[in-house]
């Protein structure tokens, strides 16, 4: 068979506009931090790509001063249909710039622009004009006739999917009636400074969205900060629990979205090749950088052997390189310390015995780059199958009977999602029952919509994001 | 009045659907509200505490599995056996201090609150629930799910206040370890004798009593136990709790009510997990 070799169709730069360095988006004004500023880099050539404040804990003082001011004086009493008019406004302006903003978060996180530009973008617009509708309706959502806001929330979110958890945090946060603090990750910035833009292109008053960059300091900073009355996080566990040690005795509203360890599950009767395009979009879509990734294959034992050969076909096809490139399929790692901590994870699942594989690939000689990954002969006990790795690793394990199935897949302190895969549907809701997990996904992974409630059960936290549910956190009932 | 001897009541603890002494053999003193000895109360310890949450797990799965107008008939039991103790309640509500018309409309609204929570049992979901509207060719619906072995630190409010704390708890299929009131323990186990002869599985309730600050550390720390609601905790013990819960990100609740006034349905939701399951709609 004749195999054609793609050429390469790299997306065009020219539609961002880096700027040299940028400062803190405080009270609608970019102003300087006082911290010690820090660089972000193209995770794909290692390149820098921006000097970025640092905001110290006066700076995270005055974002909410700015954020209080703004809830007391304008956004806390301003109508709900005049908050969502402003919110269409900016899903508006986002659909306007989503190329502009697909391309730069390429560029910062790593990730393919097919991704960024065919999911994350689209999903934040669609975040905003949801969450838009929700503002002038709240007496309706069922929390009480007249539901108030929580006051002003500190909202800190992780770098594997800088916008789409920006428009997370902030779209139904405003839409209750809240104002913001947000950080972004510190190797991720730069699409939340350019959703600053966007809020001053909306005429969004000053000091309802205030973005302040920093690393963990600041984020301890913020989220300690005795004049928020909400916090919201989505990163690790261990981060997660530290928070929730920082609010314990006090009045704070708190959201968590964690870690998570999911179970794919395949059962024999299941369309296999579906499930394979299940599998590979569970565990390699976003470099598996995806908290609720399908990093667990429970595959049926009849079927296991199949099922593998199949994989592997499927995986030699996938291409790894630029995430520019708009037939790239798993871009680059997003950093240094999240690479070495693949590796180290990857290395002792060898070290405790079981069998790894990745199909023949080239990776680029510059940049974070982990091929995708398989590990057979897979124990319960293995590291790799207990702790996320967040990477491109994927853990195959065996079972028998649905029991055995739902059994291991249970058996996590996690609980954010899982896959189901067979054709039979009592078997899809049975399975789907006995999961301990807030997301699962049946003859389908990675689905996110904003009318779709999203969030964990166990230790991969508390609290929905999304649909109806999404609203609670937010409000103050 | 004849010279008969009352035969008086042993008050042990209530786990596993069974009535064991503490294993530690200590007891504690309760008096009435004149300080006049009643009863010694059980005094458990950590290890019954352990194997309080050891009979919650086991009786999880099943208590979370039945149908919600199975655990509403069983609520719904409850009450009934509870109106047939009627006149013991109120005896045993007066030992508190209070008057016995006070006992008696404080016993009648317990039973009506079971009766309450009962009716939610095949309800909540709907309420609670919801099909989502996603943009694609997916069919979505979320549902919600007990979150699990519930730690009920109770209020000292000895029967309406217990009540209200553990019936929403149970209602939607988590199941429980309660820490009865310190100073007001004696209804509580007398409450376990008509849950035990209601049909309620072994390890849905499960009651300690004893002292208040040496057992919810170990329940709040617990890393089986998968909430807590710290209604009977005192203010100033929150902190430390709470900061133990973290551990194993527990969900807390704390909310002081009016146990007169309309329960409303954040007791349930609290200990609810919301899940969402998508499905592709196809040919």
């Amino acid at each position: 068979m004749t195999v054609f070799e793609y050429a390469p169709a790299p997306e065009s730069r020219s539609v961002v506009d880096i700027r040299g360095s940028y400062g803190l988006f405080i009270d609608g004004e970019f102003t300087d931090g006082h911290g010690e500023p820090f660089k972000t880099i193209n995770p794909a050539d290692e390149s820098v790509l921006a000097d970025i404040a640092c905001a110290d804990e006066a700076d995270v003082d005055r974002a909410v001063k700015a954020a209080r001011a703004a809830y007391e004086r304008v956004w806390g009493a301003m109508p709900g249909a005049e908050r969502g008019k402003y919110l269409y406004r900016i899903a508006r302006i986002i659909q306007e710039r989503s190329r502009e903003l697909a391309v730069l978060e390429s560029i910062d996180n790593g990730k393919p622009i097919r991704e960024s530009r065919d999911v994350d973008v689209p999903l934040v617009a669609a975040w905003f004009f949801y969450y838009a509708g929700w503002a002038d309706k709240l007496g309706h959502a069922g929390f009480g006739p007249h539901p108030q806001p929580v006051g002003v929330a500190g909202q800190v979110i992780p770098w594997n999917f800088p916008l789409l958890m920006l428009a997370w945090k902030i779209a139904p946060a405003l839409a209750c009636g809240n104002t913001v603090v947000l950080k972004p990750a510190e190797t991720t910035p730069l699409t939340a400074l350019l959703f600053a833009d966007i809020c001053r292109q909306a005429d969004l008053p000053p000091g309802v969205v205030n973005i302040i960059t920093g690393a963990g300091d600041t984020g301890r900073a913020l989220v300690a900060h005795p004049g928020i009355d909400k916090v919201a996080f989505t990163g690790s566990t261990d981060v997660g629990r530290q928070i929730a040690r920082t609010l314990a005795g006090t009045s704070k509203k708190l959201t968590l979205e964690l870690g998570g360890k999911a179970a794919n599950i395949v059962y024999a009767d299941a369309a296999l090749d579906q499930a394979v395009e299940g599998i590979v979009n569970g565990i390699f879509f976003n470099q598996g950088h995806v908290c609720c990734a399908g990093s667990r294959l429970l595959v049926q034992e009849s079927v296991a052997e199949e099922v593998l050969e199949r994989l592997k076909a499927r995986m030699a096809t996938l291409r790894v390189g630029d995430p520019l490139d708009k037939n790239t399929d798993i871009g680059a790692i997003n950093s240094a310390a999240q690479l070495d901590k693949i590796r180290e994870l990857s290395a002792s699942g060898e070290q405790e015995g079981a069998d790894r594989w990745s199909p023949p690939c080239r990776l680029p000689d510059r940049g974070f780059w982990f091929a995708p990954t398989l590990f057979t002969g897979v124990a319960q006990s293995h590291r790799i199958a207990r702790e996320e790795i967040f990477g491109p690793v994927l853990s195959v394990l065996t079972f028998r009977t649905p029991e055995e199935a739902v059994t291991k897949a249970n058996n996590t302190p996690y609980g954010l999602s899982a896959g189901i895969w067979t054709e039979k549907g009592s078997q899809i809701l049975w399975t789907a029952q006995h999961l301990r997990a807030g997301v699962v996904w049946a003859n389908t992974f990675n689905k996110f919509d904003p009318a779709s409630p999203f969030g964990g059960y166990k230790e991969s936290g508390y609290g929905r994001e999304g649909g109806r549910h999404g609203l609670e956190a937010y409000l103050n009932v | 009045m004849s010279d008969r001897l009352a035969v008086r009541k042993t008050y042990k603890l209530y786990i596993a659907g069974a009535f064991p002494r503490s294993e530690s053999g200590r007891s504690y003193p309760v008096t009435d509200g004149k300080g006049r000895f009643v009863a010694n109360a059980a005094h458990a310890s950590r290890k019954d505490a352990r194997d309080a949450v050891t009979a919650a797990r086991k009786a999880f799965p099943g208590w979370a599995g039945r149908t919600g107008y199975n655990r509403a008939q069983i609520l719904y039991r409850i009450a009934e056996m509870l109106e047939g103790r009627r006149d013991q309640f109120t005896a045993e509500v007066r030992h508190t201090g209070a008057s016995k018309a006070q006992a008696a409309a404080e016993v009648d609204a317990a039973i009506d609150r079971w009766v309450w929570y009962a009716g939610w049992a095949d309800k909540i979901t709907a309420v609670a629930g919801a099909a989502n509207p996603v943009a694609g060719p997916y069919f979505n619906f979320s549902t919600p799910e007990p979150t699990g072995v519930v730690a009920v630190i109770a209020p000292d409010s000895p029967l309406l206040g217990l009540v209200s704390v553990v019936a929403p708890a149970i209602v939607t299929g988590n199941t429980t370890v309660v820490v009865a009131s310190e100073p007001a323990p004696l209804t509580a186990i007398t409450l376990a004798e008509v849950l035990a002869t209601s049909d309620l599985p072994a390890g849905v309730v499960n009651i300690l009593t004893g002292h208040r600050t040496e057992l919810t550390p170990w329940l709040a720390s617990h890393m089986d136990v998968n909430a807590i609601d710290l209604t009977g905790v005192p203010d100033g013990d929150v902190p430390a709790l709470e900061d133990k819960a973290a551990e194993n990100l527990k969900r807390v609740f704390r909310a002081s009510d009016d146990w007169a006034g309309d329960p409303g349905t954040a007791r349930m939701t609290a200990f609810l997990e919301v899940k969402t399951v998508w499905h592709p709609v196809g040919v």
